[in-house]
C-alpha cells in the first residue's frame, strides 16, 4: 500500500491566523504525501491544527504558503469560483455534526451535491439510491434528519459525501459526536469503503479505537507533523 | 447549479410563526395598498360607467362640471336643432336640457347634513340613459312637484322613501318613485321636472344639455361645431369622457394618498422582514458552511436567502390582497371633489391592482432582504462551520 502513487502532495505549507495584532502560527512547512487508496487518521492534541491542515487540503482555506496538490491539480492556484467547482467534484465531506440540511429529507440530502452536476433528474435519483443502499439506510430516505438518530445521521452524511465518488474523503471528527456503538458502525463504513470501494480517507480524530481502523496515523504538535506510526 | 427552491419554502415553513407574524405586517401594508387602489378604481368604474359613448354632453366653456355650468336657453335652442342630433322612432329628438343643483339632506344614522344633487330632467332624459330602472312606484309627472330618488339616496338619506316629501327651494317636494341606475353616479341623485327645479331655484339657465349621436362617428364634427360657433361658448364632450374626467381628480388623490401611507407603513414591514431574515442568517451559519464547502458558489447562498425573502413577501401580499379582495362587497360612500355631492360606489379590483399589490409586496421581500443575503453570501467557510 505505501508503493501506491500519491493522490495528495502537500509541500512547505504554513499557515497562521491573525488575532488582532497577533499572528498565530498553526501549521509549520509541513510536507507529507497521501497515496492513493490511502486511510489516513490525523491525530494530536487539541489546537494542534490538524481541522486546519484538513481544511487545507479540502479547498475550503487558503495556504499562506506552500502547494497542495490533489489529483494532479495544484489547488492553491485555484480562484475561488474554480474551488468550488473543484470541491463539488472532489472532495465528501463528513462533519463531527453531521451537517444534514434539517429542511431536507434524506433523499434530499444526499442529492445536494448532484445538484451541481449535469445529471438528470433519473440519474440523480439511480445515484442518491446507491449511495443509500450502501450506507444501509434506503428505507429511511423520506425521513428528515431529526427523525434520524446521531448514527444514522452521520452515515447520511456519508452517503451525501460519497455519492459524487469524489477523489478524496474528508472526515473531521465523524465519531466524536457518537456513542460507541454507532461509533463502531460508522468506523466500520468507513473501512469498508476504503477497502472495497478504494476511498482515499483522511481522518481527523482523537479516538484511539476510530484510529486504528486507519493504515496510517500521522500526529500533528504545534503544527509540526511527526514522521509516520502504523496503528 | 442551484439550491432547489424547496429549500426556501420549507424554510419558511419550519419557522411558521416568525413567518406568519413577519408576512402579517406585510400583508396590511399591502392592504391598505389594494384597498385604496380599489376605491380609486370603484370611484372611476362608477362615474366612468355613467356615461354612454353615443351620447354628448354640452356644457359651459372651461366649466368643470355641470355645477358650475350654465347654458342660456338660445344657446340650448341651437344646438338642440343640429343635424347631428338622433331622432327617435317617434319623430322627436333624443335631446335634454337638464340642470343640476346640489341640496343637503340629513344623513341616515348620523342625521348629519350632506349634499345631494338633484338633476332636473326633460321628457328625453330616461330615453338618454337606458340604464335606468324604475323600482318602485312611478315617474314624475312633467310640470309637477314631483321627484323620484336613486337607490343610493333612499339607502343613504333620510326622508327619501317614496310617499315622503323632501323641502327645498322654498316648496315641498314629493317622492314618487325610486330608480335604480346600476352601479352608475346616477344612482345617487335625485331627479324631478328641469323647469319645476329652475323656477323653485330662480335659475334662469340649464346646466348641461345631452343628446344621442345620430351617429358615433360624427362626434369630432359636432363637436367643433360647437365649439366654433360664435354664438355659443359651450363645450361639448362624449358622456363617457366628461364622467372620467370628473372622477380624475378625486381618483388622482385616492392613489397618491394611498401610495404615500403604503410607502410609510412599508418602512415599517420591511425592518421586520429584515430582521427575520437576519435572524433567519444567524441561525444557519453552519449550513451556510456546509453548502459553501459541498460546492454551492456565494451566488448560489445569495439567491436562496433573497427567495426566502422575497417569498415571504409574496405570502404576505397575497394574503392582504385576499382580504382586500373582500372589500369588493363593500360600498361606501364619499362627497366628489368635483361635483361635491355624496357618490356610492364600490371598491374594485383588477388585474392591474393585484400586480401592483404583488409587486409592492415583492419589493418589500427584496429590500427585507438583500442585506441579510448578502451577508450570508460573504461569510468564509471555514468560520462559519466552526459554528456547529
Ligand atoms: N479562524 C480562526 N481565527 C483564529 N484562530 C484560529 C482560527 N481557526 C483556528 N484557529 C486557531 O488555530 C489553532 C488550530 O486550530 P484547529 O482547529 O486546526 O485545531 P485542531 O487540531 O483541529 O483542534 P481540535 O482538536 O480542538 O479540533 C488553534 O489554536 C485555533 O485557536
Ligand atoms: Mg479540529
Amino acid at each position: 500500500m505505501e508503493n501506491k502513487a500519491p493522490i495528495v502532495e502537500v509541500r512547505h505549507v504554513s499557515k497562521c491566523y491573525h488575532r488582532g495584532s497577533q499572528i498565530i502560527p498553526v501549521l509549520q512547512d509541513i510536507t507529507f504525501d497521501i497515496g492513493d487508496g490511502e486511510f489516513l487518521a490525523l491525530m494530536g492534541p487539541s489546537g494542534s491544527g490538524k481541522s486546519t491542515l484538513l481544511n487545507l487540503i479540502a479547498g475550503i482555506d487558503k495556504v499562506d504558503a506552500g502547494t497542495i496538490t490533489v489529483g494532479g491539480i495544484d489547488i492553491t492556484t485555484l480562484s475561488e469560483m474554480d474551488l468550488a467547482r473543484w470541491r463539488s467534484v472532489n472532495v465528501g465531506f463528513i462533519f463531527q455534526f453531521y451537517n444534514l440540511i434539517p429542511v431536507l429529507t434524506a433523499f434530499e440530502n444526499v442529492e445536494l451535491p448532484l445538484l451541481l452536476t449535469s445529471l438528470s433528474k433519473a440519474e440523480r435519483r439511480a445515484h442518491v439510491e446507491m449511495a443509500l443502499r450502501v450506507v444501509n439506510l434506503l428505507d429511511r430516505m423520506d425521513h428528515y434528519p431529526k427523525q434520524l438518530s446521531g448514527g444514522q445521521q452521520q452515515r447520511v452524511a456519508i452517503a451525501r459525501a460519497i455519492v459524487t465518488d469524489p477523489t478524496i474523503l474528508v472526515a473531521d471528527e465523524p465519531t466524536g459526536d457518537l456513542d460507541r456503538v454507532s461509533t463502531g458502525e460508522i468506523m466500520e463504513l468507513m473501512d469498508t469503503l476504503n477497502t472495497e470501494s478504494g476511498k482515499t480517507i483522511i481522518m481527523v480524530t482523537h479516538d484511539p479505537r476510530a484510529a486504528r481502523k486507519a493504515h496510517h496515523i500521522r500526529n500533528l504538535d504545534k503544527g509540526v507533523l511527526d514522521s509516520d506510526a502504523h496503528p | 447549479m442551484k439550491i432547489p427552491f424547496s429549500y426556501s419554502l420549507r424554510n419558511l415553513w419550519t419557522r411558521r410563526l416568525t413567518t406568519t407574524l413577519t408576512a402579517s405586517g406585510m400583508a396590511l401594508v399591502v392592504f391598505v395598498l389594494a384597498a385604496i387602489l380599489m376605491l380609486a378604481q370603484g370611484l372611476e368604474k362608477t362615474l366612468v360607467e355613467t356615461g354612454s359613448y353615443d351620447n354628448v354632453v354640452v356644457i359651459r366653456r372651461s366649466s368643470v362640471s355641470e355645477v358650475q355650468s350654465a347654458v342660456e336657453r338660445y344657446q340650448a335652442s341651437i344646438v338642440e336643432t343640429d343635424p347631428a342630433v338622433a331622432i327617435g322612432d317617434d319623430g322627436k329628438r333624443l335631446f335634454a336640457k337638464e340642470i343640476l343643483v346640489l341640496i343637503t339632506l340629513p344623513k341616515r344614522g348620523s342625521n348629519q347634513p350632506s349634499n345631494v344633487a338633484i338633476r332636473g330632467i326633460s321628457e328625453e332624459s330616461f330615453r338618454l340613459r337606458p340604464q335606468i330602472k324604475l323600482l318602485q312606484g312611478r315617474m314624475p309627472r312633467t310640470g309637477s312637484a314631483e321627484i323620484i330618488a336613486g337607490v343610493s339616496v333612499v339607502k343613504r338619506f333620510n326622508g327619501a322613501e317614496v310617499g315622503e316629501s323632501l323641502r327645498f327651494g322654498m316648496r315641498d317636494w314629493t317622492i314618487v318613485g325610486v330608480f335604480d341606475a346600476g352601479s352608475t353616479g346616477f344612482s345617487s341623485e335625485i331627479w324631478g321636472d328641469a323647469d319645476q327645479l329652475i323656477q323653485a331655484f330662480r335659475r334662469p339657465v340649464y346646466s348641461s344639455l345631452i343628446f344621442k349621436l345620430r351617429d358615433s362617428a360624427e362626434f369630432e364634427i359636432v363637436r367643433k361645431r360647437i365649439e366654433n360657433d360664435p354664438r355659443l361658448t359651450l363645450e361639448a364632450k362624449r358622456e363617457t369622457q366628461y364622467y372620467e374626467e370628473q372622477s380624475k381628480m378625486m381618483a388622482k388623490f385616492l392613489r397618491i394618498l394611498g401610495i404615500s401611507l403604503t410607502v410609510i407603513f412599508s418602512l415599517g414591514a420591511i425592518i421586520g422582514a429584515m430582521i427575520t431574515m437576519y435572524a433567519a442568517v444567524a441561525n444557519r451559519i453552519a449550513e451556510i458552511g456546509t453548502l459553501r464547502a459541498l460546492g454551492f458558489q456565494r451566488f448560489s447562498i445569495l439567491i436562496a436567502f433573497l427567495m426566502e425573502s422575497l417569498l415571504l413577501g409574496l405570502s404576505g401580499g397575497l394574503a392582504g390582497l385576499i382580504c382586500a379582495s373582500l372589500m369588493q362587497f363593500v360600498t361606501i360612500s364619499t362627497v366628489n371633489f368635483q361635483t361635491f355631492s355624496e357618490l356610492e360606489f364600490a371598491f374594485s379590483l383588477n388585474g392591474e391592482i393585484i400586480v401592483t399589490a404583488l409587486s409592492f409586496s415583492l419589493l418589500m421581500g427584496f429590500v427585507g432582504g438583500v442585506l441579510p443575503a448578502v451577508r450570508a453570501s460573504r461569510m468564509n467557510i471555514v468560520d462559519a462551520l466552526r459554528e456547529s
